[in-house]
């Protein structure tokens, strides 16, 4: 089946863990927003959700660290996160491996993917999660972009891996979502964590929305570094999630600034026809 | 430097219990099996976490390690913060402090901005 839905979010883990500590009213709006996303998600009937999220050291470290990698498993567990500390509880959450080995071997024909049957969540997918699927009833394929230890693969290796699951998706007769997630411009787990580039976010999701590959593929990690913080590396899953769209423009559905969530609070969706 | 090694250490111990019941019941030889300077077991042992932030380690894993101490959120920045006084800017890595108003200034700013609105 064609892919039936594509969209991105925001996964910093202050969302969860300072909830207390923002402005109410835009706290509950960014809630309604993943709320919305979370029905649209359902509407379109799933089979699974490709989620993909950026590295945090969940699952691999500099001594292996692939650029891309899919899980392979029937269920995984999350978050590794204190749960206190997250405010999130510890779960199982369902997989699908013989679909993931499906779309694995599809993708591989155009990226050299990793493939881990072993994988536990991080506030990257299980913060999303908490709010997209509150119940943990829809199967997880979680996918992961090294954006955390450089060296890291160019961005159009990034828009290569979301055409490549977007032509797996395709080709599986199971109806498959896909989401990126990540912060845009942000600086966490530094001093200057809640420093948010408000321009260079728009900027962003201007060209994320009218999906220009050209100008999503034109930042370069320097510059990226400079105006967005090692953060923005993080780019790369919302642009996966642009060229698994492929060509279908988007809608900015929600975009606030959240110092003490540390980034613009985003959820997107791209029009792709269900 | 061995900052490979001083993050490989603090990721095994956020991550793998069994490493850590080893470090808590006999830290030095846990830490025999790394390459780690002087400075870098001090930082780790104290622990201290400006001195971590310094040497470079990524704040995915330093945020984990100041949690496991117990650290809270607020405290974990601050140290970062005293860190930098103590001992100048972050040595490499891609975790390096570039200046920030602070949270309450930039919520003070964002709420004038909506008002605006």
């Amino acid at each position: 089946m064609p892919l039936v839905y594509c969209g991105a979010c925001s996964h910093a883990p202050g969302i969860t863990a300072r909830a207390d500590r923002a402005d109410t009213q835009t706290r509950q709006a960014l809630e309604k927003a993943f709320g919305r996303m979370g029905d649209e998600i359902r509407a379109t009937k799933p089979d699974a959700l490709v989620v993909i999220a950026a590295e945090h050291f969940a699952n691999f470290f500099m001594n292996n660290m692939p650029a891309f990698a899919i899980g392979m498993a029937d269920s995984y567990e999350g978050p590794i996160e204190d749960e206190a500390f997250l405010k999130i509880k510890r779960t199982t959450v369902p997989g699908n491996k013989a679909l993931s080995r499906k779309l694995i071997e599809k993708v591989m024909q155009t990226v050299d993917v990793a493939y881990a049957e072993e994988w536990k969540f991080d506030h990257g997918i299980s913060v999303p999660l908490h709010f997209l699927t509150p119940d943990y009833d829809l199967p997880i394929i979680p996918a992961n972009i090294n954006c955390q230890g450089p060296p890291l693969a160019p961005l159009a290796r990034a828009w290569a891996f979301g055409e490549a699951l977007r032509a797996a998706a395709d080709s599986v007769p199971e109806r498959i979502a896909l989401i990126g997630t990540g912060g845009i411009s942000h600086w966490p787990a530094t001093p200057d964590s809640g420093k948010i580039n408000q321009a260079w976010d728009q900027e962003f999701l201007r060209r994320w929305s009218a999906n220009d590959r050209e100008a999503l593929l034109s930042y370069t990690d320097a510059e990226t570094y400079r105006d967005a913080g090692q953060g923005g590396f993080e780019i790369r899953t919302f642009i996966a999630a642009a060229a698994a769209a492929r060509g279908a423009k988007g809608t900015v559905q929600f975009c606030e600034p959240v110092p003490i969530f540390a980034v613009s609070c985003t959820i997107a969706r791209m029009a792709v026809a269900a | 430097m061995s900052l490979y090694y001083v993050q490989k250490l603090i990721y095994e111990l956020n991550r793998d219990p069994r490493t850590r019941a080893r470090y808590e019941a006999g830290r030095d030889a846990v830490l025999a099996e790394y390459q780690l300077t002087d400075e870098e077991k001090g930082a780790l042992v104290k622990p201290d976490i400006g001195l971590l932030y310094v040497l470079g380690v990524n704040g995915q894993l330093l945020m984990h390690f100041a949690a496991l101490h117990k650290i809270e959120w607020p405290d974990y920045l601050e140290r970062m913060r005293q860190g930098l006084k103590d001992h100048g800017q972050v040595r490499e890595g891609v975790y390096a402090a570039t200046g920030y108003e602070g949270v309450e200034a930039h919520d003070a700013r964002l709420k004038q901005e909506r008002e605006k609105r």
